[in-house]
């Protein structure tokens, strides 16, 4: 064969085997991909894939706590963490008991100076709130002793509307389950009875600038 | 024929020879992650059997690239429950408590300083406006750094995913990546996703954001309890969403942001039923929704709890 020819021969031997070996990739890859996903029935069988219901799995399946079921709320008990007392300063009768009460409205120069009382100072003082016959109650205005873990009754006899939003669960912070049971907090928890309003926070660090991120 | 061409010829065939065999292993194998990852379903078009496989093989993929063993859940939606969520404009100071407790909940990419290789994604963005504008998207100031908050004369306004009704991220998405669950919540399939972030030009909200580089999340801050349309790590070139921390509340749980407020101002609750909070502040609270002429409604409802 001339040279020329020869080498023709040559390349067309080699793309006819390159041919060949891809003919052999393709069937190789698809029966592949058939035998790994052939053995299950496809999901589109089940109707119109956009509008069936979700197929995931239920937590039950995979080990996971049935959702619990919503409790009944009574109207005036809720489930709240210990009220926040200072350190070592409850029982209130562990000094009280021996002092003798001084019903008499006056500015505090012997104990409890710490107190910051901005809570219509005009108006009120600490046994407004507090049960002079029983240190470790409060007294609600019509007389009746109840005790710090029902405080919110105590802040409701003026604030209604709001004690009404958080009986609601819609003032205060509520943690917990979302259709079951959940902690309310006092209000006592979040606003200092003796100067209620909330105080400034340091924020967060600002998120970056576009003009940062390079 | 000349040396190099030759050459050139053997190198081919050689090439063809070894991608040939390789696949043939791979595909004859059947059980490779990477091939079953590059072969992996749209997550709506799974069968059950294929759902539990690909948790497994999510869940071996993960302990493999981030040493920690992450369980992938798939906890599908409660019946009758549709999510809304509420927020109390006169108590938001602007403390960002939320921001981060949602990074850390959601396995958010974090910052490290390196900006080449990383980049903090945050699903809640708090905008700080002046009271006597009012809401002004033009003046809001979502960069505000002061000592303390909230300062004189200011309002916050935190904005999320909405979880519209009738979502315009959804609508877009070439690849049918992202949806509607029957609970309301608007979640993205991170392997579905090719990235086009089609969706994050027609959210109204700024609500999605994107991975430009792989995500960043340091040893030992990884919350190890996610879900499958949630909180799992994602992947370079995903776009993802807030999901009302979707492996939470399908378990009856609140969001982390409501938990974290430290002023009470986040509400969440099943609309359809009557007794709860959500339900509570739409019937008797002033309430409105972000961008309501845009007819996406919704399931986020801003509200003066005054």
């Amino acid at each position: 064969m001339p040279p020329r020819e020869k080498q023709i021969y040559q390349m067309l031997l080699t793309s006819t085997k390159s041919l060949l070996w891809m003919a052999l990739l393709a069937v190789l890859v698809s029966t592949a991909v058939l035998s790994c996903n052939g053995n299950e029935s496809p999901a589109i069988n089940e109707g119109d894939p956009l509008h069936r219901a979700n197929p995931l799995i239920p937590p039950t399946e995979l080990g996971l706590p049935p959702t619990p079921t919503a409790v009944q709320k009574d109207d005036l008990h809720f489930p709240v963490p210990p009220p926040p007392f200072s350190e070592d300063i409850y029982p209130c009768s562990n000094c009280h008991e021996e002092i003798v009460t001084n019903p008499q409205r006056r500015i505090l120069t012997d104990a409890h100076e710490e107190i910051i009382f901005t809570h219509d100072e005009q108006n009120r003082w600490c046994l407004d709130c507090h049960n002079p016959e029983d240190r470790d109650k409060l007294r609600l205005a019509s007389g009746q002793v109840i005790g710090f873990e029902e405080s919110y009754r105590l802040c409701g006899q003026c604030h209604g509307p709001k004690y009404r939003d958080w009986k609601a669960g819609v003032h205060g912070k509520r943690t917990g389950m979302w259709n079951g049971k959940k902690e309310y907090l006092l209000c006592a928890h979040c606003h200092n009875p003796h100067s209620p309003r909330f105080r400034p926070l340091a924020p967060e660090p600002s998120p970056e600038r576009p003009e940062a991120i390079r | 024929m000349s040396e190099t061409l030759r050459r050139k010829k053997l190198k081919r065939r050689e090439f063809i020879k070894g991608a040939a065999g390789l696949l043939s292993m791979a595909a004859f194998g059947c059980r490779s992650d990477t091939i079953d990852s590059l072969l992996q379903k749209n997550l709506r078009l799974m069968t059950k059997p294929e759902l539990k496989e690909t948790l497994a093989r999510l869940e071996r993929q993960y302990r493999a690239k981030y040493d920690t063993n992450i369980k992938v859940y798939s906890t599908p939606p409660k019946e009758s429950t549709l999510f809304g969520y509420g927020l109390d404009l006169s108590k938001c100071i602007g403390c960002r408590r939320c921001v981060y407790a949602c990074v850390h909940e959601n396995n958010q990419s974090r910052g490290s300083g390196d900006r080449r290789h990383n980049m903090p994604i945050h699903w809640i963005r708090v905008l700080e406006m002046d009271k006597s504008r009012g809401i002004d998207f033009l003046e809001a100031n979502p960069y505000y750094d002061h000592n303390e908050v909230p300062r004189k004369g200011h309002f916050y306004m935190p904005i999320q995913c909405q979880q519209c009704e009738n979502p315009p991220c959804v609508k877009v998405c070439p690849v049918k990546a992202t949806w509607k669950e029957l609970d309301g919540i608007v979640v993205v399939d991170y392997n579905w996703c090719i990235g086009c972030r089609y969706c994050m030009i027609a959210c109204p909200y700024g609500a999605r954001h994107f991975n430009w580089t792989e995500p960043y999340l340091p040893h030992g801050q990884i919350n190890t309890n996610t879900h499958l349309l949630g909180n799992r790590p994602r992947y370079q070139g995903t776009v993802e969403k807030c999901t009302f921390c979707i492996q939470r509340v399908r378990l009856g749980r609140y969001p982390a942001c409501v938990e974290i407020c430290p002023v009470g101002a986040r509400k969440f609750g099943n609309i359809l039923d009557p007794a709860s909070e959500i339900r509570y502040l739409m019937e008797n609270k002033r309430v409105f929704v972000l961008k309501e002429e845009l007819n996406t409604a919704p399931k986020f409802y801003y509200f003066y709890g005054t």
